[in-house]
Order: structure tokens, then C-alpha cells, then sequence
């Protein structure tokens, strides 16, 4: 979607706050391990990160990062069915389970390890492309998700990188469980910029290859 | 379970911004207590957790990677081949590095990581990222002025120098391998990592800071 997140290339930001912390209140990092520590019910990543992507673009621009995955956790545990909105909204539980198991030190470093997710998948299919072939991205998104940014649209760039056939981040955010082959694509800085840009710049991206057009 | 209701979604964004109370520490607690009080988690995981990164899980391992890249150039080649299974040598495998690529720069090219569609970044080896990463100033920015950006961090890259500008818009997580600087050669590896910054791994660094 053509949300307010796709921020690549945007204008008019001003400086980088190049100082500011991790985390400036305890409550983001409160935030940081409910996010980490509750099953949220989105069911993929790319549907939780869809969730942050339907924010009204005037909050989403003008809350704190951490405020945002706080609303869009809420807002999957209502929509996952484990709380109502009436429930989150006068903060009372009606049904509850015994008390979760506390973790420990030990065990937090555990669940950080076994965090490691793997995206690739089998695929029957061969890559259309080959590494060092010229490839041109879509012109046009679509209203759902999607992990093609509106400034690399409708652009020409090299194949750098074959990563084999990872799961598809558009089909997953609607629960279609879909591998693609993926790319690492370099574009040169003048392509997506113009002839202002630095001829020696490059900026690359990780493209699945439902996003080349193909002629 | 979930059915995927992107408008739904749009919906209950509005309705909970809208009806929460508007401080964000609140909004948070209200979070916790109502996972704790579900059962979802305890309290005391969550401390746990918050304790995990506060005292182990930071840029610290990434320079330890870095700096072993320096001196083992086996190990380097390990790394720049596949970045997860090197960073298993340490067990610093998990969060967000289950594809991790390493880039190197040298002397004509200088990368720099950014995500422009949210905030991807290799939590298990950097730990939390810092706040202007996840600006929208940074974000905005970095894909299309990187050397401006470059600048504000206080590097004034030659105009020779190639920027390569990596946007994480997979799973694929990046790692700079920063230039090992001149006049340390004989130096422990310790020593070594401890000129090893978070920014010089983000890419917002390019020197390393050598003490006098």
C-alpha cells in the first residue's frame, strides 16, 4: 500500500537526532519485551507489520515508535480474538487462565536464541533471473502489504544476489503461506534520484521476484 | 486466530488511539496488565527480558565478531560466506539474525544500513537499535542523501568514495565490517573490539577512534 511508513526519499525531515538513545522511558522497554514475550496473535510478521501500516497516518506520524507497537499488539490480540475491545478498552478481563510460568535470566536468553527465524523455503520453480541480469521493478503496488518501496518502483537495476526462495512478505500479511525467489538488487543513486546524485552511489534492495516485470 | 482483516485492523487502530488514555506509559501498563492478568505472561519475564538487553545482549557482540573477522581471516571469510552460521561460533544467534549478511568496507566503498518500511534490525547481535534508526528523518533520508546524513554523524566522505546503501526490505539483516585501523596490529583481540562502535556496524561511522 501506498501507506505514510513508505518513507524512502521523503523530503523536508530535517536533521537526524544522531544522539538519542535505544530506549529514553522505561516504558518502551516494557514495550519491547510484551512484544517479545506474548504470543501475539497476527499470525505472520508481515500481517503485524501490516497492522502498524494501517494506523491513521496522522498518529502514526505523530506517536512514539513504541506507542505504535503497543496500539498495533492491542489491536491483533482484539482482532486474534484473545481480548474484546470493550475488554482492552475498560481494561477488565473476563475469562482468565492460571498465572503464565515466570522466566528467568536464564531463560530469557534461551527464548532470544531460539528466535531465530528462517524465511527460506523450497521451491519446484528455477530463478527467472540470474545474478549480474538487468531487472525492472513494477510500476504499480497494490492496496495490501508489500515490501517493494514506493521510490524503487518502475526502476531498472542489477541482480547482485540469488538468496533462494523465501517465504513471500505480500501473500503472508493475507495468510498465504507462498516462497518466491529472492534478490538483492543494486540500483544506482542517479536512477532513483536523478544526475544530482553521486554517479558512484548505490542503493540496494532485497526484491522478491513477483515484483520485476517481466519481458 | 487471526483472519488477516487488513480494514479491520485500520479500524481498531482508530477506535484504540482514539478511547486509550493518550499517555504512552499508560497505554503500556494497560497492555501488561491485561496479559498478566489473562495469564499471557508474568511480570517477571518481562523483567527478565528487560534486564537480557540491558546487560548482555548489545553492539558489544557485534564487535566481538568484528574484531575476530580482523584477526582470523578464515573466520572473515566464514562471515562475509554466511553471517548466521558464523555468529553461531559465539551463540549469538537468534532475534531477527536468522539471515544475516556481513558487508565489508574498504578503502573505496562505504555501506550503510537503513530500513525504510519500519525499523528491521539484527537485535541478537546489535541489541536495541538506537532511536534515530528508527526516525523518520533517518529512514526518510538515508536511501536518498546518504552523504548529507553521513555528515550530521560527523563523516565527510570524499566524493570518490562509492556509498552503498543496503535497505533491509526482507528478512535479510546487515552487519558493517568496518575498517580495521592503522597501528593496531599487534593489538589483543579485546582491545580490538572495544574500538568497535554501534554506528560504525550501522554504517554511521566510518574511522574508528584509536586512543592515543
Amino acid at each position: 500500500m501506498d501507506g505514510i511508513h513508505d518513507l524512502g526519499g521523503k523530503d523536508g525531515f530535517g536533521p537526524v537526532d544522531v544522539d538519542s538513545p535505544p530506549f529514553a522511558h522505561d516504558w518502551e522497554r516494557r514495550q519491547w519485551a510484551l512484544s517479545k514475550n506474548v504470543a501475539i496473535p497476527a499470525g505472520t510478521i508481515d500481517f503485524w507489520r501490516h497492522g502498524i501500516e494501517r494506523m491513521d497516518p496522522k498518529t502514526y506520524m505523530s506517536v512514539p515508535y513504541f506507542e505504535k507497537w503497543c496500539l498495533n499488539d492491542l489491536t491483533h490480540l482484539i482482532l486474534g480474538g484473545t481480548f474484546t475491545l470493550d475488554e482492552v478498552l475498560t481494561g477488565t478481563v473476563t475469562h482468565k487462565d492460571p498465572p503464565a510460568v515466570p522466566r528467568d535470566l536464564a531463560a530469557a536468553r534461551d527464548r532470544l536464541r531460539a528466535n531465530l527465524v528462517r524465511f527460506d523455503r523450497p521451491i519446484d520453480t528455477p530463478p527467472a533471473f540470474e545474478i549480474g541480469e538487468t531487472v525492472k521493478t513494477k510500476r504499480h503496488g497494490h492496496p495490501g502489504h508489500t515490501r517493494l518501496p514506493a521510490y524503487a518502483r518502475g526502476a531498472t537495476g542489477t541482480i547482485t544476489h540469488h538468496h533462494g526462495a523465501h517465504l513471500f512478505a505480500d501473500d503472508g500479511a493475507q495468510g498465504i503461506e507462498t516462497a518466491a525467489h529472492l534478490y538483492t538488487v543494486e540500483f544506482t543513486a542517479r536512477e532513483l534520484w536523478g544526475n544530482n546524485a553521486n554517479p558512484r552511489d548505490t542503493v540496494l534492495l532485497d526484491l522478491w521476484e513477483p515484483y520485476f516485470d517481466r519481458s | 486466530m487471526t483472519d488477516f482483516n487488513s480494514e479491520e485492523a485500520a479500524k481498531l487502530h482508530r477506535h484504540l488511539h482514539s478511547h486509550l488514555p493518550s499517555d504512552p506509559a499508560l497505554r503500556v501498563k494497560a497492555l501488561e496488565s491485561l496479559v498478566v492478568e489473562r495469564g499471557l505472561v508474568a511480570s517477571e519475564t518481562l523483567d527478565a527480558w528487560v534486564e537480557l538487553y540491558a546487560t548482555e545482549v548489545g553492539p558489544k557482540r557485534g564487535a566481538q565478531v568484528v574484531a575476530h573477522a580482523w584477526t582470523d581471516p578464515a573466520f572473515r571469510d566464514r562471515l562475509l560466506a554466511d553471517a548466521t552460521a558464523a555468529i553461531h561460533e559465539f551463540g549469538f544467534e537468534g532475534h531477527a539474525s536468522g539471515h544475516l549478511q556481513a558487508v565489508e568496507n574498504t578503502g573505496e566503498t562505504h555501506n550503510l544500513i537503513v530500513c525504510t518500511l519500519c525499523s528491521c534490525y539484527p537485535f541478537s547481535i546489535l541489541g536495541m537499535s538506537p532511536a534515530w534508526y528508527k526516525s523518520a528523518a533517518y529512514r526518510a533520508r538515508a536511501v536518498r542523501e546518504p552523504r548529507a546524513v553521513l555528515t550530521e554523524f560527523g563523516v565527510n566522505l570524499p566524493p570518490d568514495i562509492a556509498v552503498r546503501v543496503w535497505d533491509s526490505t526482507a528478512e535479510l539483516r546487515y552487519l558493517v565490517i568496518p575498517e580495521r585501523p592503522a597501528g593496531t596490529d599487534s593489538w589483543s583481540m579485546d582491545r580490538l573490539a572495544d574500538l568497535v562502535t554501534r554506528d560504525a556496524m550501522i554504517g554511521t561511522q566510518r574511522d574508528l577512534k584509536v586512543p592515543a
